[in-house]
């Protein structure tokens, strides 16, 4: 049997089977409650914009850059989703991207969709936007501070997504010592969230330069604005 | 509240973004590492890819030997080649991007709030 080299997301078999219907069953239930809540951040105007983005994901997705001598990354596209589209649309834009994969690019496997979902769409997307929002004062105050938001919400995403794997491994995988299958995805990840940290901050930043009002975590900032100017100094 | 110079504007804006992502997946897709990435590293260590007859083995103990074939390995795309050529990875990769777009952009427009005439 072959074994196939050239994936970037979880095969099936990793972790086992109940593990997997178990994070198949959470990534369902996260996905629903992003469709209901994707509604209203999606109109007339977001909704080409959001389909674009996850397309955009999609082919990033493919540039796998070097990390270390025989190791790569590529983007997860969590933050970088979020932080354009919204958390909810964000994380549909992922789970779109790695269903295509699994289903026409034999790109992780079906019976691991759950798991890859949870990682990268449910996991990366949420956290990627809890740091954008907690940065976000910074990401209004300048074009400077919106691309540092960008790079460290997709650092965190991608170091955070990575530990998803490290649990479901914990749970149900074998092959290799809990920890150093921790130490290993952990540390390749901190690189690899350089890259997504500098891919995210460009495109956050270039969205930004030329639509600033099409930027999700900046909305209501023009509101902001006006608030400030008639307050007395 | 839209004009038609601003709705112009817009999908041109529009048509960028899809240029960027076309010619990202269409060109820079040849540049790609093609190491495994920071998952597949860890699933592989303790193993050697081995070429064999049958394609690439592993060979040694790690996580991913429990990996099982890809369901779905027949497709004519798949591992973003098109019917097993490496050299349209190119082409398959619009292919993805205008998928993704059809599927995303056509769920969004259906989950949109309709904004009444």
């Amino acid at each position: 049997m072959t074994t196939e080299l050239v994936a970037m997301h979880m095969s099936d078999g990793i972790v086992n089977a109940p593990v997997s219907l178990a994070f198949g069953l959470v990534a369902l239930v996260g996905l629903a409650i992003c469709v209901a809540r994707a509604r209203r951040d999606l109109d007339d105007r977001t909704a080409p914009l959001a389909g674009l983005v996850a397309a955009f994901v999609f082919a990033v997705q493919m540039l796998n850059f070097p990390v270390l001598p025989g190791v790569s990354g590529h983007l997860l596209g969590g933050a970088l989703t979020a932080i354009l589209v919204g958390p909810y649309v964000g994380a549909l834009c992922v789970a779109i991207v790695l269903v295509l994969q699994a289903l026409l690019f034999a790109d992780g496997g079906l019976s691991a969709l759950g798991t890859n979902i949870t990682n990268m769409a449910l996991i990366g997307t949420f956290v990627g936007f809890a740091v954008a929002v907690a940065m976000r004062p910074l990401a209004r105050r300048s074009r400077a501070g919106l691309i540092l938001t960008a790079f460290v919400a997709a650092w965190v995403n991608t170091v955070v997504a990575s530990l998803g794997f490290v649990l479901e491994y914990a749970l149900g995988g074998q092959g290799l010592a809990l920890g150093t299958v921790f130490g290993l995805m952990a540390g390749f990840h901190a690189l690899i969230g350089i890259g997504e940290g500098i891919i995210t901050a460009l495109t956050v930043g270039a969205v930004a330069a030329v639509r600033p009002d099409l930027v999700y975590l900046l909305r209501g900032e023009r509101a902001g604005l006006t608030i400030k100017e008639t307050t007395p100094r | 509240m839209s004009t038609p110079t601003k709705n112009r504007r817009y999908a041109g804006f529009l048509g960028a973004f899809l240029l960027v992502a076309l010619l990202l997946a269409g060109g820079a897709s040849y540049l790609a590492s093609s190491s495994p990435d920071g998952l597949d590293a860890v699933t592989q260590s303790g193993c050697e890819a081995v070429e064999t007859e049958g394609g690439e083995q592993l060979q040694g103990e790690c996580i991913a030997q429990n990996a099982g074939e890809h369901a779905t390995a027949g497709s004519p795309f798949a591992d973003y080649a098109v019917g097993g050529n490496e050299a349209l990875t190119g082409l398959a990769g619009v292919v993805g991007v205008i998928a993704t777009l059809a599927v995303a952009g056509g769920l969004f427009w259906l989950l949109r709030r309709r904004s009444g005439p």
